[in-house]
């Protein structure tokens, strides 16, 4: 081929490339049983050369994987050593501190081979249904009371699938066909990818990635080096404090920005809790990172290359560099506050860019249905245990030129499901789901409303939640004199309170009621145009007294 | 009525630049577009019928039958230009239109806007009541806060109603009820019911597609009765017919009480347009391609039968991207619809990589070859520079094109950026919008199971002969049809339809709870309703019945169909419908799952008259060559360089002549450009045959 037209070549290539990674993500959605991958895109995949180095991922999926899974491909080849990789091969661990954080997430890589030899990696991580012990919830002490820890082995040797590891998996987990059937949906994930790799290689008389990597690792570095000389060389720190599981938890990260790259150092931030919100460095590396992509580099493509120059650092035993073996099963509670911690800084260096605090963390709620001893169910129904998890967010910070958004999830990348869909599950009734009006942080620009989540046990059941609830003490703050969004609560419709973290029942004849917290304004609100407060009256979404006594109109 | 014995049937497409007339005269078919007209569409349609018919030599009152597909419905909704309308929806559910899934499309956007409400917070309103997930009454209907609803919403001047109540579907009961006392206090407004429109699980899905159908029913309404009128007042009084989005037609009646089915008429006329040439042609297996000027269509047919699908999404917001537009639960034609047109303009991103679309010159100002003041460069302009066009003979001659203003555009804004002269940023632009194509083909392939390498391309549409067979060379397809008519593909597709309609209702069973009385209260409720539809338009003929479980293992998330036998689900139809299902997961993804219940999440039903049959097309033998008259430098992309391409006029061909790549076959609403590595021959039926060297039969 003449040279002339290499560049546009490998621009296709490399596009091709996302689209084959996209496939496999797909491939998962729609063969997975764990409720946060179908439904909410908890999982991602990524493409790897023959090094263990990212090449590409797919943007289907949430951000704890980011940069987590890039790792992760490297500590496969270490664990496993070079001369013990084979066409055939299959890799799992579920490791929280080389893989994505909690034994919940599992990790698959497949070595890639062409004509015997070695052209790369596929790997994909998701969550999946159960892993045994305490299930999804904060209340243990150690990682051993949170399910069946798998380290990185084989999960099929030269094609000839481990069964003795199914054997284990299949008895040490609940809901175990669905969590084998999770496993084999991950491998097939990968083999998508392999298949398509080789019909591009194919098409495009590849004999290796190599050349195609090259061009791909350039192109990104230099992109990202490009935005990186533009910002104004110094250090910017931030703190914020959110509730915690028993006490407060404190944030703090200082930034070291240069030309060659962005340096986070959370030194100073609490130590680590006896309970599982702890978050293994690994998962504070990815949520930092998508933080900082955001508001540096959006549009460069997820790579070795491009990720290379955020690089991140905590003090060992710290709450968000938790050690073996903490607890950490829902440590996405205080990985969801990461990007707010770390834009507060930004916002030092770009004033307008970085959006207010946000509800940020999601307010997942982890039902347990059972039916009440003796009782009868209703006419046409009957009595039955049920597992239900549902996905619920709070108002996003306000942006410097746009209003925060209305419950919707941020940073997160997940989705919340049907309340219909829902209510087929399992024995609750969902009386309410709607915004929460007057939640968003008054400003120039509004933090986005809250919701309401009001849920209620069918008749001759009662129910437990594990309760994993943020920004109840410590609501998002605003931002450039904005004002803070309101915190959230937890109770029951009589006005009884309850606790924002751990196992708690619901008694049968109470409705759970949570109020969830709203985004944090921007700027000072006596300077919000006439026309948007009027029109925020008009909707709803503040009172007329609130306008009055927020906007003093 | 008819002409000289003959039937005379006329298709009419309004499109977003073009309506396009087909009139079929026996076998004979004429055809023109006029510009559409946005305040009065239906001037376009009889200014248009007018000049095909005069084309003919008949009159207006010869005509037997109109066919009609619109993409009014759709563009009243991109454009919100609907009636003022009111949503009623249960309490504490008020938000679920504007909460959506309460999830960003775009991950890395901190300045993401999210699609506003179809209906703003102010104009919904809810009301005590509640159905449980079985069906049950939970609290009953507060009749009378329905009451004082009606009052102040026909005070207000709403001029339509949105009715949508969690878990309808499963029992209607309440929804028909605020209908009925809605009519009582406000009878002059129009109403719409979810249970109605799309009885199907999951509120927000719904309640949109119900919102939708209320917001464009008193405008679509108010057109096809005008329509009606104005067609007897120029003697075409004959029966009109409305295709859907499913493929299949109604009768104006039904269509202007669910207007939302009249969403992407157009593109499903595409599909059964294809459908035909394939049964004409005996190709099982098929890719759609159609590329218009802002758009690029694709779907599979398969068994000579477009995919279709229960839901899709319209009106997206952010670069076509999943999830920024609106979901519309009702029965539709599946397609991918991506933002690359003969218009869609490229451009250097951030990554310093080409881009092309979703933004397009459309017709003003036009690609930068127009001559009409456009600077940015258009895929037409790349495709001109690399000689695939003429620039002396587009569209008939009627528009000169300057090649210099594409070379212009193409440096600015393309070359300059990346050291590059205009030809390899045309390749670029070009390369790029293909391998975009080609990606969202192999997406869809992949979502359906499918290996394209053994499908046929049937490729129509203006820009679609220019790009199809370097398409094809992507998605590794030897064989490519380009159709007579291709310009005016969706209007002749129409006349290809058959009356019917699908009914599709959520109705929840897991198989190891199997009740055969119930499956077939659920599956007789579908086929009386779908049949009820379709005799409206068809009237004594036969119908043929299709019936199809939405089927999942329980846990998974992601439904798959099955057909169902036609003689019905007997005594063991849980097993029936287990062997069903796992044939069906087992071809999309390998492994069937061991120890997992499955469920039925959704039944549907769709009547349909038989399609006439088709004349069988058999494959012409090479009969010659073209002589070539002329030749010039065009690129060839498999080749990475310019060579002398034959140029053919498509008129001079007859059945049997074969054309040898790399070639430019020219006719006047489009070019096909045959590569170096394909031949095309010319069929009995006027068809294109574009296959690869050597894989020839």
């Amino acid at each position: 081929m003449s040279n002339d037209f290499i560049d546009v070549h490998f621009q296709i290539m490399w596009n091709r490339l996302i689209s084959v990674v996209e496939e496999q993500a797909l491939t998962l959605v729609r063969t997975a049983f764990s409720t946060s991958v179908r439904e909410a895109g908890d999982l991602s995949a990524g493409v790897f050369d023959s090094s263990g180095k990212m090449l590409a991922q797919a943007v289907t999926g949430t951000p704890g994987h980011v940069n987590a899974m890039a790792a992760a491909v490297g500590n496969f080849i270490e664990v496993l050593g070079e001369g013990n990789i084979h066409e055939g091969d299959v890799y799992i661990t579920n490791d929280p501190w080389k893989g994505t954080g909690h034994l919940l997430d599992f990790t698959f890589v497949t070595p890639s081979f062409r004509e015997g030899r070695l052209v790369g990696y596929f790997a994909c991580t998701a969550h999946v249904v159960d892993v045994g012990g305490r299930g999804f919830g904060p209340d243990a002490n150690e990682v051993y009371e949170e399910g069946i820890f798998i380290p990185i082995m084989k999960f099929a040797a030269r094609g000839k699938l481990n069964r003795d590891l199914i054997n284990i998996l299949r008895h040490n987990v609940r809901e175990a066909d669905q969590v084998i059937g999770d496993l084999h949906s991950l491998a097939a994930c990968n083999h998508i990818g392999h298949l398509r790799l080789m019909e591009m290689m194919t098409e495009f008389e590849l004999e290796s990635l190599d050349a195609l990597r090259d061009f791909i690792f350039e192109n990104s570095r230099a992109a990202t080096l490009e935005k990186l000389a533009a910002l104004p060389a110094g250090s910017y720190s931030n703190d914020m404090t959110v509730d915690g599981y028993d006490k407060p938890v404190h944030m703090k990260v200082r930034l070291d920005v240069s030309a060659k790259g962005v340096h986070a150092d959370f030194d100073g931030t609490s130590g680590q809790s006896a309970l599982g919100i702890n978050v293994p460095l690994i998962y504070t590396l990815a949520y930092c990172g998508y933080g900082l992509k955001c508001a540096l580099a959006p549009e460069i493509p997820n790579n070795h290359a491009s990720l290379e120059p955020f690089t991140v650092s905590a003090p060992e035993g710290c709450i968000l560099n938790a050690l073996h073996p903490a607890p950490v099963a829902v440590r996405h509670v205080l990985g969801h506050f990461i990007p707010d911690t770390v834009l507060g800084a930004v916002s030092q260096f770009l004033p307008d860019v970085a959006p207010a605090e946000g509800a940020s963390a999601l307010w997942n709620i982890q039902i347990s249905a059972r039916p009440i001893e003796g009782a009868q169910a209703a006419p046409g129904e009957r009595l039955q245990s049920s597992e239900i998890l549902m996905f619920n967010s709070g108002g996003s910070g306000a942006r410097p030129t746009l209003d925060g958004l209305n419950a919707t999830a941020f940073p997160s990348g997940v989705h919340a499901m049907s309340v219909e869909a829902t209510e087929q599950t399992g024995p609750i009734t969902v009386w309410r789901k709607e915004f929460r009006e007057g939640s968003g942080g008054a400003g120039r620009l509004r933090g986005g409303l809250g919701q309401v989540v009001e849920i209620k046990a069918n008749e001759g059941h009662e129910f437990w939640i594990k309760a994993m609830f943020d920004r109840v003490e410590n609501p998002a703050r605003g931002r450039q004199g904005g004002l803070c969004g309101a915190a959230g609560t937890v109770g029951l419709d009589d006005g009884t309170k309850m606790r924002p973290k751990g196992r708690q029942k619901v008694p049968a004849d109470r409705t759970l009621v949570l109020e969830l917290p709203g985004g944090g304004g921007f700027g000072n609100p006596s300077e919000r145009p006439e026309a948007d407060i009027r029109r925020d009256v008009t909707l709803g979404y503040i009172s007329p007294e609130q306008a009055k006594k927020d906007y003093e109109t | 009525m008819s002409y000289a014995g003959k039937q005379v049937r006329v298709g009419v497409d309004i499109g977003g630049t073009f309506t396009d007339v087909a009139m079929e005269i026996g076998t004979e078919l004429h055809s023109t577009k006029v510009l559409t007209n946005y305040t009065a569409p239906e001037q376009a349609i009889l200014d248009g019928l007018q000049r095909v018919a005069k084309q003919a030599g008949i009159e207006t009152g010869d005509i037997d039958l109109v066919i009609h597909g619109t993409t009014l419905a759709t563009n009243v909704l991109i454009e919100r230009r609907g009636a003022k309308t009111a949503f009623l929806t249960t309490r504490g559910f008020r938000d679920v239109i504007e909460m959506r899934t309460e999830n960003r499309f775009e991950q890395y956007d901190l300045n993401i806007v999210l699609p506003a409400p179809l209906i703003a917070r102010d104009s919904r309103y809810v009301v005590a009541g509640r159905i449980g997930a079985s069906g049950r009454e939970l609290a009953p209907l507060d009749e009378a806060a329905v009451a004082r609803f009606a009052c102040d919403v026909a005070a207000k001047g709403y001029e339509s109603i949105a009715v949508g109540f969690v878990h309808s579907y499963v029992n209607p009961a309440h929804e028909e009820r605020a209908r009925e006392i809605i009519a009582e206090h406000a009878p002059d407004l129009s109403v719409s019911i979810s249970s109605e429109v799309s009885p199907q699980m999951r509120e927000f899905e719904r309640f949109n597609t119900v919102c939708a159908n209320a917001f464009v029913k008193p405008l679509i309404a108010s057109y096809l009765n005008r329509l009606v009128v104005r067609l007897a007042e120029i003697g075409a009084g004959c029966p009109v017919y409305m295709i859907h989005s499913g493929g299949g037609l109604i009768s104006v009646d039904t269509a202007a009480s669910f207007p939302v089915r009249l969403l992407e008429s157009g593109p499903a006329g595409g599909a059964i347009y294809a459908a035909d040439v394939a049964a004409r042609h005996g190709l099982r297996q098929i890719l759609s391609y159609d590329m218009g000027g802002t758009t690029a269509k694709i779907c599979l047919v398969e068994d000579f039968t477009p995919k279709t699908a229960r839901t899709f999404e319209v009106a997206r917001t952010y670069r076509f991207k999943k999830g920024s537009g609106m979901p519309i639960s009702i029965p539709v034609i599946e397609m991918v619809e991506i933002g690359a047109g003969g218009g869609s303009l490229a451009h250097v991103d951030g990554m310093r990589q080409i881009r092309v679309g979703p933004e397009s010159a459309g017709s003003e100002p036009g690609p930068a070859c127009y001559g009409r003041g456009g600077d940015k460069p258009a895929v037409t302009d790349a495709d001109l520079v690399l000689g695939k066009l003429d620039p002396d003979n587009f569209a008939g001659g009627d528009i000169k094109l300057t090649t210099q203003s594409s070379v212009d555009a193409l440096l600015a804004q393309v070359g300059q950026k990346l050291g590059m002269n205009a030809e390899k940023a045309a390749v670029g632009v070009v390369e790029v919008v293909d391998e975009s194509m080609a990606a969202a083909a192999r997406v869809h392939a992949v979502e359906n199971g499918k290996e394209l390498g053994d499908f046929t391309m049937i490729a129509y549409g203006g820009a679609a002969p220019l790009h199809a067979n370097r398409l094809c060379e992507k998605l590794g397809i030897n064989a490519l049809l380009i159709p007579p008519g291709a310009g005016v593909g969706s209007a002749i597709g129409f006349l290809r339809a058959p009356f019917g309609y699908e009914a599709v209702r959520g109705a929840y069973m897991k198989l190891s709870q199997y009740n055969a009385e119930w499956v077939d209260e659920v599956l007789g409720g579908l086929e009386a309703e779908s049949v009820r539809v379709a005799r409206d338009g068809a009237g004594d003929v036969p119908l043929e019945i299709e019936r199809k479980a939405y089927m999942r293992y329980v846990g998974q998330g992601w439904e798959i169909s099955v057909v169902l036998p036609n003689d019905g689900l007997g005594v063991d139809g849980a097993s029936q419908l287990r062997g069903l299902f796992e044939a069906e997961y087992i071809r999309l993804f390998g492994n069937p799952l061991e120890g997992l219940d499955v469920e039925v999440m959704n039944w549907s039903v769709k009547a349909a008259s038989r399609v006439a049959a088709v004349t069988r097309v058999d494959p012409v033998a090479k009969a010659g060559t073209a002589p070539v008259k002329q030749t010039r430098q065009i690129f060839d992309a498999k080749e990475v360089g310019y060579l002398a391409a034959s140029v053919i006029n498509r008129s001079d061909m007859s059945p049997g002549i074969a054309v040898s790549g790399p070639a430019a076959i020219v006719e006047r609403e489009t070019t096909t450009i045959v590569t170096a590595a394909y031949e095309a021959i010319l069929q009995s039926d006027g068809c294109l045959l574009i296959q690869k060297k050597g894989a020839m039969a």
